[in-house]
C-alpha cells in the first residue's frame, strides 16, 4: 500500500525506489512546525540556557550563577515551591481519586457523573487572578466564610496569604484536574477482574487492595506527578494571593523579569533553568509511569 | 476501603452473599465525598456572588463593571489575541499532524516530545526567554506594539501545542486518511485542496474543542500578557482587584461564566462524537 501511495504522491521519484526513511520529502511537510518550534520555544529556553552559564558582565563561561542557587533566598523559593506542589499533588490527587471512584463506581445518580465532568473541565481552567479573588473573598478575615463561622463562635487562625492559603486555593484545580486524568483509568478496570476475584473469595476490600489499586498504581502516581507539575509552575494565582509573603520560584522570577531585586541578574536564568529541570524529570517520571500504566489499562 | 461495584456486577455477586449492605454503605461513602467536593467547587462561588451584591444600589457592581470602557476594551483584546491564535495553531498544527501520520511515522516520537515541551516549560519561564531572545536585534519584538502582540500569539501558540495537537491527532485516528488522501491525489487534488476541503471538515469536532479550551485558557491568561505588558484581560482584572471594592467580583463570575460556557460547548461537541476530547488544565 505504500508502494502505490508513493508513486502517486512523488511525482518524479522513479518507482523503483521503495519508500523509505529520512528522504528530503519526508521533512518537507513537517519545516514550518520545526521553525516555529525553534524560534519561540527553542531560542527561548537557548537564550535563558546560555545566560545561565555565562558571566553577568563579561559574558565569560562561569558556572557562578548556578552556585548562587544556593543562597538562602533562593533555597526557600524552591523548598516551598516544591512542597506546595508536593501537597497539593497527593492531597489534589486522593480527593480527586476519591470523587471519582464515587461517581463511577459508587451509585450516584448518572446526571451527577456528567455534572462533575463538566464542572472539573471548568475549575481545572478556572485559576489566576478571578480564583484567587473567589477564594479572598471567601477565606480572608472578612471572608465570607470566616465570618460565618465566627458568627457561630469559631474563629479561624488561617490566613489566606500563606503557603496553607495558597495551598488551599491551588487544590481547586488540583482536584478537578485529577478527576479527568483518572476518570477513563477507573472506567478501564474490567468487570471481570472483580467477578474473578470475588469467585475466588475475596471481599471488596481485598479487591480493592490487591487488585484494583495495584493496577491503578502506576496511573495514579502519573497523575500526581502531572498535577505536581501544574502546581509548581502556576504564577498567576500565587501572585495575587502572596502579596509578596510566600517565597514561591515562579514569583522569583517574575520578580526577576521585572527588575534585578536579586542583584544578581544571571540568577534568574539559573532559577529558570532550575525550574525547567524539575518539570523535565517529573515529565520523565510521567513518561515512564504512562507506559507501565498501559499495560493493563486500554 | 469499601466501593460498591456496578450494576451487572452486584447481580453477580448477590448469588454468592447479601449485597445490600455493601451497596447502601457505598451509596453513603460516595455521596459524603461528592457533597465535599460539590461545597469546595460551590461556596467560593457564592462567596464571591456576595461580595458583588453588597454594592449599593444592587447589581450595580455589574453595571459599573460594564460602564468601564477598560472591560470590554481587554476582553475584546483577549477574545481577538485568543481567536488568532486559534487560527494560527491549527494552520501550524493540522497540516504537521497530518504529514506525521502519512509521511513521516517514524518521526512521530519527535514530533509528540515537542508538542509536550511547553508542559517542561511554566508560562514564566516561556515569558522570561521571549523577552530575553526578542527584545535585541536582528528580531527586536517587543520594541513595538505589533511586535509584542505578535509575540503574545507566539506565545500562546506554543501554550495551545500540546492541547491542539492531541486533539488534531485523535481526530485524525477516526478517520482513514491514506485513503482519503489518495482517491483525492487520483482525482488530481493539491495539498491544499487535500488539507482544506477533505482534512479540514472531517477533523470539525476535534478543531473546535481545541479551539474552545485554547480560548478559555487564553482570555483568562495573566502571566505572559503582564510581562509582555498587553491590555489583555487577565491584566485588567488584577489591576481591577487592586483597586476597586466589588466589581472585581462581578468581573470574576463573568469569567468564570466564560470558561463555563466554552467548557459546555465543548461538552457538546463531544456528545456523539468517537473523538476523545481532553479538558485538561493549563496553568
Amino acid at each position: 500500500m505504500t508502494e502505490i501511495a508513493s508513486v502517486t504522491a512523488e511525482r518524479g521519484v522513479p518507482p523503483a525506489r521503495p519508500a523509505r526513511r529520512f528522504r528530503p520529502g519526508t521533512w518537507a511537510g513537517l519545516i514550518p512546525f520545526f521553525v516555529f518550534a525553534l524560534l519561540f520555544l527553542g531560542l527561548p529556553i537557548a537564550f535563558l540556557a546560555f545566560g545561565s552559564i555565562a558571566d553577568n558582565t563579561t559574558g565569560a563561561p562561569t558556572l557562578d550563577n548556578y552556585a548562587a542557587l544556593s543562597t538562602p533566598l533562593v533555597v526557600n523559593a524552591f523548598q516551598t515551591s516544591i512542597e506546595v506542589s508536593l501537597v497539593t499533588a497527593i492531597v489534589g490527587g486522593i480527593f480527586g481519586f476519591l470523587l471519582a471512584v464515587a461517581v463511577i463506581l459508587g451509585r450516584l445518580p448518572r446526571v451527577l457523573r456528567s455534572a462533575l465532568m463538566t464542572f472539573s473541565g471548568v475549575a481545572s481552567n478556572f485559576a489566576g487572578i478571578p480564583l484567587a479573588l473567589a477564594f479572598i473573598y471567601t477565606l480572608s478575615a472578612e471572608g465570607m466564610v470566616t465570618h460565618l463561622l465566627r458568627g457561630v463562635g469559631l474563629n479561624l487562625d488561617f490566613k489566606i496569604f500563606s503557603k496553607f492559603g495558597i495551598e488551599i486555593v491551588y487544590l481547586y484545580f488540583q482536584f478537578p484536574l485529577m478527576v479527568l486524568i483518572i476518570a477513563p483509568a477507573i472506567d478501564g478496570l474490567k468487570p471481570e477482574w472483580r467477578e474473578a476475584a470475588e469467585n475466588m473469595g475475596a471481599s471488596s476490600a481485598d479487591y480493592w487492595r490487591r487488585v484494583a489499586l495495584p493496577i491503578l498504581t502506576p496511573t495514579l502516581l502519573g497523575s500526581m506527578i502531572l498535577l505536581f507539575g501544574n502546581s509548581f509552575g502556576a504564577q498567576a494565582t500565587a501572585y495575587q494571593l502572596s502579596a509578596g509573603l510566600v517565597p514561591l520560584v515562579p514569583l522569583a522570577i517574575g520578580n526577576q523579569i521585572s527588575g534585578d531585586v536579586l542583584h544578581n541578574a544571571g540568577l534568574g536564568y539559573s532559577m529558570a533553568m532550575g525550574m525547567v529541570a524539575v518539570m523535565g524529570v517529573s515529565i520523565v517520571g510521567y513518561a515512564w509511569l504512562q507506559r507501565r500504566a498501559e499495560r493493563w489499562l486500554r | 476501603m469499601t466501593v460498591a461495584s456496578n450494576e451487572n456486577l452486584a447481580t453477580v455477586a448477590a448469588s454468592a452473599r447479601p449485597a445490600a449492605p455493601r451497596r447502601q454503605r457505598g451509596a453513603l461513602w460516595a455521596w459524603v465525598v461528592f457533597i465535599i467536593g460539590a461545597l469546595y467547587f460551590i461556596v467560593p462561588l457564592i462567596a464571591t456572588f456576595e461580595v458583588s451584591m453588597r454594592s449599593i444600589p444592587l447589581f450595580s457592581a455589574y453595571t459599573n463593571a460594564f460602564a468601564d470602557p477598560g472591560f470590554f476594551s481587554s476582553l475584546l483584546y483577549s477574545f481577538v489575541i485568543g481567536v488568532i491564535t486559534v487560527v494560527l495553531s491549527i494552520v501550524l498544527i493540522v497540516p504537521t499532524a497530518f504529514w506525521v501520520r502519512l509521511r513521516a511515522p517514524r518521526l512521530r516520537p519527535f514530533v509528540e516530545f515537542i508538542t509536550l515541551l511547553p508542559f517542561v516549560v511554566p508560562p514564566v519561564v516561556l515569558v522570561f526567554g521571549l523577552i530575553k531572545a526578542y527584545s535585541r536585534p536582528p528580531l527586536p519584538l517587543t520594541n513595538s506594539e505589533f511586535g509584542s502582540d505578535a509575540l503574545l500569539v507566539f506565545a500562546y501558540v506554543v501554550l495551545s501545542l500540546p492541547y491542539m495537537y492531541r486533539a488534531v491527532d485523535s481526530g485524525l485516528r477516526t478517520i482513514d486518511i491514506r485513503s482519503l488522501t489518495e482517491a483525492a491525489q487520483s482525482m488530481g487534488a493539491s495539498w491544499f485542496t487535500i488539507l482544506t476541503r477533505i482534512i479540514l471538515p472531517n477533523l470539525r469536532v476535534a478543531l473546535l474543542s481545541g479551539a474552545f479550551l485554547s480560548l478559555a485558557i487564553v482570555i483568562g491568561e495573566y502571566t505572559i500578557a503582564s510581562y509582555l505588558a498587553r491590555p489583555a484581560f487577565g491584566p485588567y482584572l488584577q489591576l481591577l482587584g487592586a483597586n476597586r471594592a466589588y466589581e472585581p467580583a462581578a468581573v470574576s463570575l463573568i469569567s468564570f461564566g466564560l470558561t463555563w460556557l466554552a467548557m459546555i460547548a465543548i461538552a457538546m461537541l463531544g456528545r456523539g462524537s468517537r473523538t476523545r476530547i481532553q479538558i485538561g488544565g493549563a496553568h
